[in-house]
Order: C-alpha cells, then sequence, then structure tokens
C-alpha cells in the first residue's frame, strides 16, 4: 500500500515535468497547482497511516553500485512528510498568485514550475530513503533544484550572486556529508544508514564522534547553524517570496531532520554531542537575531530570524543529547519534543511572515523598511496577518510559538535539579539565552511591524492595488488557522509527538510516560488559559465599548507637542527605533556608518547611513576567499588566451598522469633497494 | 482567588501612598491616599481624542495591556493558598503573557506615527528586554532551591534554613522591587513627573491615549506594582494562616510603596545611556542569588 502511494507520488512528478513543455503559461500554473496539491494529498494520507499503523519498512533490490535500497518511513519521516507538505501546499496556492506578476518570463516560469515540483519531490523521498548512495544523488537534485528556484529573476545580479553563493555552499555541504557516508561505506561495506548504527557502536567513542562532527558540518549548512549561515541572508531576500517561504519554511529544516535522524542512528557519547550542540545552538540563536534586528530589509531581517529559530531547535536538540546521555527522560521529552514542535511552528508562522512580505514588496516594489509604513490600513489583511505571525515568533501566548518554547524552559527548569555542577551552569547559560533571543524577537519584531505597517507611508513609492485578492490570502489565513490551533489546542499534537520522541528511547519507561502526560496535562491547561487570555481581551474591549458608548470621541492630528503640520518624516524610524540598541551591541557587531553632519550657518543637505555586516561572514567567508584569490592570482600567467598552451596543459596532465604510477614504481624499487643496502 | 482581591484592593491605594510618601518627604500634606484612584475614575468617565493616523491597534492595546496583568495576576498565589491558574511552569506563561501586553503597547505607540511615541517605545522595548534574563534566572533559582516549578509550589515550600537563605529572600526582594520600577518605568529609569518628553520612557508611549484608555493604562500600573508586591509577600509569608499573613501582605505593600517614595524622593534619574547598565546590574544580582542558592544546596564545586 505504502510503497504503491509513493511510486505514484513519484510518478505524478515525472508525468507533470513531461508534460510542462506542452503547455501554455496559465496551463503550467494549473498543472503545478494540481500536481503538488495531488501529491500533498497523497503523502499526507500516507504520513496519517504511518502514525496509526506504525513504521513501514520496504526494500529495493538496487543496483551493483548502490546495493539494496531501503525505504523506511518511521514517525520522525512522517512528522516532517507532514511540515514539509503543509508549507508547500501553502506555498504553491500563494506562488501562483504571486507568480502572476511574471507571465510575460514564459521560459523561466516554466523552469521554476519544474523545479517548484522536483524540489518538493525530492524534498519528500530524503525523509524515506535510508540508502546513502541514493540519499546523497536525491540531495544534490534537491540542492539544484532550489538553486533554479533561487535565481528566478537572473537578470538581477544580487540574485545570480546568492545564487552562486548558495550552489557553492550546498555543495560544501554535500561534501561534507559524501565523506561521512563513504567513510562508513569503506568500514562496513554497506549503504544502508544501519551501517552507521553498527559501525559506531563497534568503534571508540572518539571515531563516532568525528563521524558525528562531518555528518553535523554537512546538515548545519543546510540548517543555518552559525558559522555555517552565511548563505541564508543572501538567498532569502533574492527569490520571490513563496520560495523564500519555503526554503526558511521547510528547506532548511531538512538540514534538522539530518541531524536528528543522525541522532537516531549514532551511537557514541551523547553528553558531548549534547553540550557541543546546545553551545553552537545558543550562538546561533542570539547571533541571528542581534543581526536581524539591524537588518534594513525585511527580507534579510527575516532571514536573519530564521537563523535565529534554527538554534532555538538546536537548544531543544541539545537537550534532547544531555537527556539521552544521562539517561533522564524528562530532558529527552522535553528537548526533542521542543525542538519537533518548533520545526512545525516556525514553518507555519516564517512562511506567513514572508507570504506577508511578499504581498508588501508586489504592492510598493521596495523591501526597505524605512520607506514603508502605514501598510496596515491599505492591506488590512496582510497588515493582521503580518502581525499574528510577528506575535507567534516571539513566542507570545497564546500562539504556537509560547507551546514550543515552553517546552524548552520546562526542559531547562526540569534540568535544574541535576548535581552535577557544569550541567546546570549550561543550563543557566541556556535559559539565559533563550530569554535574551525572546527579548530580542519582541524588539525585532515591534520594528519589523510598527515601521511597516502602522504610521504613515514614509516615502513616495509604486502604490500597486489588487494584491489582497482572497486567492492569495486564503493561503495566509490558512496557515493563521493552524498557528492558533496549535496555540490554543496543543495536545491535538501530543500522541504524534511521543511517538516521534519514543524512537530516541525504545525502552521509554513507565514513569518517563508519566511525565510525559504530566507536560500533556499541563499543555491542555495552557491551551485552556491562552483561549481564556483571548477571552478575556475581549471581554476587556466589549466592556469599554459599552462604558464609552456614550463618550464624545473626536478625530485629531497625532499630538506634536504644540507643533501642527505633521508630515511622515517626522515619524520615529526604524533606524532611530533600535539606536539604543545598536549602542549596546556595537561592540559585537560590526555597523558601519556613513554621516554627514550639518555645519555653518546655511547647511547642506545632511545624511546618515548605517550598514550591518556579518562579523563572521567577513572573517569566515570574505577575507579566506581573498586570501586564496591573492593565492590564484600569482598562477594567473597560466591562464594566457592562447589555445595552444591550453592543449600543451593537457599533454602535461595526461603525460603525467599516465607516468606516475610508473615513477612511483621505480621510485619504490629505488627505495628497496637502498633498503637492502 | 484570595490574592487577586487582595491586588485589587493594594491597587487602589498603592499610587496614594507613593504620592504621599513623596509629599511628606519633600515637606509637603500631599494628597489623599485614594487621590490617584479618584483621578482614574474620573478618565473613566471621560471622552476621549483620537488621531487619524491610528489603527484598530491602538484601540485594543490598553484593553490587552490590561488583559494581559489581569491574567498574570491570577497566577500569583497568596503563601499557601494557590492563584486561580496554577500549573508546572506558570511563571514562564507570567512573565510571556506580561510581555504580550507589552509588544501590544509598543505597537500601539509606533501606530500613532509620533517621533515621542516612538522613542518611548524603543526604550521601553530594550528595557523590558533587558530586565527579562534577571527574573527567570530569580524564579529560575528559586525552583532550584525548593525543587518546584509552579509559582505556588514555590513559595509554600519555601522555609528558610541558614542564615544564607534569609539574605537570598532580600536579595530577591531587592531585584523585585528593582523589576518593578523598571516596569513601570519609575525612578531611577525614569521619572513619570518630568515635562520633557524626551526624557521619558513610559509616560512618552502613552501621550495620545486619552480617555478611558488612558485611565485604563494608569489603572493598569497600579495593578502591576501591587502584582509585584504580591510576589514579594509571597517570599515572607509563606506558611501563615490568614489572620497573620493578610495583614503581613498589606504591610509589606505600603512598606513597598513608602520604598519607591523615598527611591524616588532621594534618587535623581540617570543619564537615559546608564540605564541599560543599571539594568544589567539586576541580572548579576540574580546571578549571585543563583549561585548562593547552588552553595545553600552543596552543588557548588
Amino acid at each position: 500500500m505504502e510503497k504503491i502511494s509513493i511510486e505514484i507520488f513519484n510518478l505524478f512528478a515525472i508525468l507533470a515535468l513531461g508534460l510542462i513543455p506542452f503547455l501554455k503559461t496559465r496551463g503550467r500554473g494549473y498543472l503545478t497547482l494540481g500536481t503538488i496539491s495531488l501529491q500533498v494529498i497523497l503523502i499526507s494520507f500516507i504520513a496519517f497511516r504511518i502514525f496509526e499503523n506504525g513504521p513501514v519498512e520496504y526494500y529495493y533490490s538496487g543496483s551493483f553500485i548502490t546495493g539494496i535500497i531501503p525505504v523506511r518511513i518511521d514517525y520522525l519521516s512522517a512528522w516532517f512528510i507532514l511540515v514539509i507538505s503543509f508549507t508547500f501546499l501553502t506555498g504553491v496556492w500563494y506562488g501562483a498568485q504571486y507568480m502572476k506578476k511574471y507571465t510575460d518570463q514564459s521560459d523561466n516560469l516554466a523552469l521554476h514550475a519544474g523545479a517548484f515540483i522536483v524540489l518538493y519531490t525530492s524534498l519528500i523521498d530524503i525523509c524515506l530513503i535510508q540508502n546513502s548512495l541514493v540519499f546523497l544523488t536525491i540531495w544534490e537534485i534537491m540542492a539544484l533544484s532550489s538553486f533554479i528556484l533561487v535565481i528566478f529573476e537572473h537578470y538581477k545580479s544580487a540574485t545570480l550572486k546568492a545564487g552562486i553563493n548558495f550552489l557553492i555552499q550546498s555543495h560544501v555541504c554535500i561534501l561534507f556529508l559524501t565523506v561521512a557516508f563513504m567513510w562508513v561505506k569503506v568500514k562496513t561495506g554497506s549503504f544502508d544508514f544501519n551501517a552507521i548504527t553498527l559501525f559506531t557502536s563497534t568503534q571508540p567513542i572518539i571515531v563516532g564522534l568525528a563521524l558525528f562532527i562531518f555528518f553535523f558540518f554537512g546538515f548545519a549548512i543546510k540548517a543555518g547553524f552559525v558559522p555555517f549561515h552565511t548563505w541564508l541572508p543572501l538567498a532569502h531576500p533574492a527569490v520571490p517570496a513563496h520560495i523564500s517561504g519555503i526554503m526558511s519554511g521547510v528547506i532548511i529544516k531538512i538540514g534538522i531532520y539530518g541531524l536528528l535522524r543522525i541522532l537516531m542512528l549514532i551511537k557514541t557519547d551523547m553528553v558531548t554531542i549534547g553540550y557541543f550542540i546546545l553551545f553552537i545552538s545558543l550562538i546561533t540563536g542570539l547571533y541571528g537575531v542581534m543581526l536581524a534586528i539591524v537588518q534594513h530589509n525585511l527580507k534579510k531581517l527575516l532571514a536573519y530570524h530564521s537563523i535565529e529559530n534554527i538554534g532555538i531547535i538546536g537548544i531543544g536538540i541539545g537537550l534532547g543529547c544531555l537527556g539521552l546521555g544521562y539517561n533522564n527522560h524528562i530532558l529527552v521529552i522535553a528537548g526533542f519534543g521542543g525542538a519537533l514542535l518548533h520545526v512545525l511552528n516556525h514553518s507555519l508562522f516564517k512562511s506567513l511572515l514572508f507570504y506577508s512580505s511578499g504581498n508588501v514588496y508586489q504592492a510598493r516594489h521596495t523591501m526597505s523598511i524605512e520607506l514603508l509604513g502605514g501598510l496596515i490600513k491599505k492591506m488590512p489583511n496582510t497588515g493582521y496577518l503580518f502581525l499574528l505571525g510577528s506575535l507567534a515568533i516571539c513566542g507570545l501566548p497564546p500562539f504556537n510559538g509560547f507551546i514550543s518554547e515552553f517546552f524548552l524552559y520546562n526542559g531547562l527548569f526540569h534540568g535544574l535539579v541535576s548535581s552535577n555542577f557544569m550541567f546546570i551552569l549550561f543550563l543557566l547559560f541556556a535559559i539565559l539565552g533563550l530569554v535574551m533571543i525572546g527579548g530580542l524577537a519582541l524588539i525585532c519584531f515591534t520594528k519589523a511591524f510598527g515601521i511597516v505597517f502602522l504610521g504613515t507611508q514614509r516615502s513616495e513609492l509604486h502604490e500597486d492595488g489588487g494584491i489582497e485578492q482572497p486567492q492569495r490570502i486564503w493561503p495566509m489565513y490558512g496557515i493563521g488557522v493552524f498557528i492558533m490551533i496549535v496555540g490554543l489546542f496543543p495536545f491535538l499534537l501530543a500522541p504524534f509527538l511521543l511517538k516521534v520522541i519514543i524512537l530516541y528511547v525504545p525502552g521509554l519507561n513507565t514513569q518517563a510516560k508519566l511525565q510525559f502526560s504530566e507536560m500533556l496535562g499541563q499543555l491542555t491547561k495552557i491551551g485552556w488559559y491562552s483561549l481564556g487570555f483571548l477571552v478575556l481581551i475581549m471581554v476587556i474591549y466589549f466592556l469599554k465599548g459599552l462604558i464609552t458608548r456614550k463618550r464624545v470621541v473626536s478625530l485629531s492630528d497625532t499630538w506634536g507637542c504644540a507643533l501642527s503640520g505633521a508630515t511622515p518624516k517626522m515619524q520615529y524610524t526604524a533606524s532611530s527605533f533600535i539606536r539604543s540598541y545598536r549602542k549596546l551591541a556595537e561592540p559585537i557587531l560590526s555597523i558601519k556608518k556613513v554621516k554627514q553632519e550639518a555645519v555653518g550657518l546655511y547647511p547642506h543637505d545632511i545624511m546618515q547611513e548605517t550598514h550591518a555586516h556579518d562579523k563572521i561572514e567577513t572573517w569566515l567567508v570574505d577575507k579566506p576567499l581573498l586570501v586564496i584569490r591573492k593565492l590564484m592570482n600569482s598562477f594567473v600567467f597560466l591562464q594566457n588566451g592562447n589555445i595552444q598552451a591550453y592543449i600543451l596543459y593537457g599533454f602535461v596532465f595526461v603525460g603525467l598522469a599516465l607516468l606516475l604510477p610508473s615513477i612511483i614504481e621505480k621510485l619504490m624499487v629505488l627505495i628497496n633497494f637502498l633498503n637492502q643496502l | 482567588m484570595v490574592s487577586l482581591l487582595l491586588i485589587i484592593v493594594t491597587s487602589l491605594f498603592f499610587s496614594g501612598f507613593i504620592l504621599r510618601t513623596k509629599s511628606i518627604l519633600s515637606g509637603r500634606k500631599g494628597p489623599g491616599l485614594f487621590q490617584p484612584m479618584l483621578d482614574i475614575f474620573r478618565l473613566w468617565k471621560k471622552g476621549s481624542v483620537v488621531s487619524g493616523t491610528t489603527s484598530f491597534i491602538f484601540q485594543i492595546a490598553p484593553s490587552a495591556y490590561f488583559a494581559s496583568v489581569i491574567m498574570a495576576i491570577l497566577m500569583i498565589p497568596h503563601g499557601n493558598n494557590p492563584g486561580l491558574i496554577s500549573f508546572d511552569g506558570d511563571f514562564i506563561m507570567f512573565a510571556y503573557v506580561l510581555a504580550f501586553g507589552k509588544f501590544l503597547m509598543i505597537i500601539s505607540a509606533l501606530d500613532t506615527g509620533s517621533s515621542f511615541e516612538g522613542m518611548g517605545a524603543s526604550r521601553e522595548a530594550l528595557f523590558s528586554m533587558l530586565v527579562e534574563p534577571a527574573f527567570f534566572i530569580l524564579l529560575g533559582s528559586f525552583a532550584l532551591f525548593t525543587g518546584q516549578n509552579s509559582f505556588h509550589q514555590i513559595f509554600s515550600t519555601l522555609h528558610y534554613g541558614s542564615q544564607i537563605s534569609y539574605l537570598l529572600g532580600g536579595l530577591a526582594s531587592f531585584v523585585l522591587v528593582m523589576i518593578a520600577m523598571i516596569e513601570n518605568s519609575r525612578m531611577p529609569l525614569d521619572d513619570p513627573k518630568t515635562h520633557l518628553e524626551l526624557t521619558m520612557v513610559h509616560e512618552v508611549m502613552i501621550l495620545d491615549n486619552s480617555g478611558f484608555d488612558l485611565g485604563l493604562i494608569m489603572y493598569t500600573t497600579n495593578l502591576k506594582f501591587a502584582m509585584y508586591g504580591a510576589i514579594i509577600s509571597n517570599f515572607f509569608i509563606g506558611m501563615f494562616p490568614y489572620e497573620i499573613s493578610i495583614p503581613m501582605f498589606f504591610i509589606i505593600q505600603i512598606g513597598f510603596a513608602i520604598a519607591v517614595g523615598i527611591i524616588e524622593s532621594f534618587m535623581a534619574r540617570f543619564r537615559m545611556g546608564h540605564n541599560p547598565q543599571f539594568v544589567f546590574i539586576l541580572t548579576s544580582v540574580s546571578l549571585l542569588i543563583f549561585f548562593g542558592v547552588l552553595l545553600v544546596l552543596g552543588k557548588f564545586v
């Protein structure tokens, strides 16, 4: 049943790809919509069946290169399949409307549609296949198709630059994964994922840790852990909004999937891994949000926020690993539970935020926060949905972000009972970090929402109307409804979560189950209290309306300290809103300021610009690249544009390649001879 | 339920006590204890002026702010008697619900499109971000100390064994008083009585609110004071029966109000740029409490 369904699932994609060349632009749009929707329905059905009937495992015989190809669909796969599918469903419906602006680029759109289908299919297949060679191949297909999606607007140089950066970093990621998988293959002779378990349980702990580091680096590049995050802030602003939403919502999560899968398979010192992941994640979370605040581009701000949220997910994973290492089940439940839940939550609110920012972009043709303003009156749906997303991403009740953060806090506070000083200290810093992340996110999103949607518009911009058509808005409301459901009725997800968590501790004892049901009770309470909180707000607002019904309400200008004739330029700007924060954070961030002050009796125009740079990017990517370029430049004489010289290089290379074995042979003979003397 | 009633009663006269202390210390007689509350009642009866720039956010924010504080108050126990809402980890929800109200107040300030209010909003956002860690570490320390994870269980199992634990209680009260001052934007962070918009925090955020909404916001400030006072009182009333705990509650609240009055009379407002450093001190003090707890429990190595 599952086997045939998944084959049909892949067949749909192949059929759709075959049909694309024969259709007109409109038809291609409908085809993509139809294919993705059908695929989503089919695979979600499978995923729910897995949750109901238990994991499924079947094999393809494969070729002599790949060996047997096992397909294992367990609860972890099913969880990620559901998350990915929902984001793609909303993404394709939103994207179909978003792309209407580009109908004149027919060929480009065809490529985009094709790549979109390939990307979805490959992401789902990654969650299923457990043969490293096939896994790597699909991973490569995924990377290439997302590259094509990234460079949709390839005629813009910034987009192309971001695209190439993405392509290179994706391949560095694949390189790490290849090394790790090949290591296992060479030692065990099997491409099956289970070989990892076999290999690491027979080797000393240090080998397992080294193997894990390779896997971690690979997956961390995809997920965007600091310092491997540099592709994210470049790629997100360059791509169409629905792709940004999908990229941030699920493509980076496939890195998290990889990490969780490896943690399930690898058998080594979980305590060290836990501390390592917790440390990296705390830095990721803090660094991401600290840089997010100082961004002026809305999409770039959201991109840095994705890094922050990866940090939060990582904190959960780190806690879970520590729980496994110290055999503390409540930490495992809270850690992995929080991480998995945050994967879902982040995919929901981040895609919602990106889709809203897409609406803003198409209405005003800019993403610069400083120029925008007052959009909530022109685009109320977008505005309130963005607000919903902002509240959720700050982890405020009664929305879904709070639920996953509550899981993590619960784990952290429960862990404090331990008697290990080092462990307590780490938890203390994790609590501090998580709190700081929450507070900084609040600054970031009050800025983003307040400046973009409130007040009045800060400059002359395009004013395209008709953005908020129902077809474009309903996928966003769909996400909004899910955010509310997770926020108010979190217990609905609990049985799914428990099944995934049990994978990590096969013998989850009865006491742990008891603790889980206790946590479930808490979640249920939180859900009801959150609902009560919403009702309370409404009741108070209603009472206020009732009391002030007969009072005089007069309309006037904003109070201007005895100054009337307010202009939009007198409003607070995004830069000034974060000025005091910037002053505090300046030693850590690198912010370049260009300033022209007023001089003389009749001063000219004055100006001030601030640009935030990513210090880690400068040190880890830009500077080494510069060094490499300098080094390579000394060999530039080789590239003389002379075709004869190039042919000579070819001959020299072939000659060397052929001669090398015999030269080595001769050398060996010489060495042997010397040895015998 | 008991604590909700007590806090509401306290909120009626709390700022009266502060004002009275300040007037006596500056050699005036001062208004009656209930005068601030009467002012708020007068505001509730007034009509309002609304800026044309604002949207629905501006309308709902004061109600949401008020609701968030009420929601937070519902979680506070009174000694052995749990709050209406009590579950494991409720203090996390407590902090986050308050943050929700703050979020809405900040964006409602930005909603008016005024540079003054933007300035206030910016400061409010920064200071509340900086003060949050202190609260969490404080509660974390007591969670560690008692091995419990909810307001009610922490306070009902809290008992002072050694001298160092008295010190911890004292330090905790200090941190909470300061948190209350920062959350309500009082001296030494901000002077509510100043009339220069450029130096204000909370007051400048609500320049455009008038009538019922302004009254609601001002009453919420009183409630917030009483709420933090109730948390402080919980550190001391512990297992006492009502006959002792309720008078003690009021004594602590009045002491708290007088302390606020004294601080406001004798301290100058800090320069705005120095405020973050001051707020950081609170985090360090709560870290001190945390390590103190580790010391008491013998987990310090």
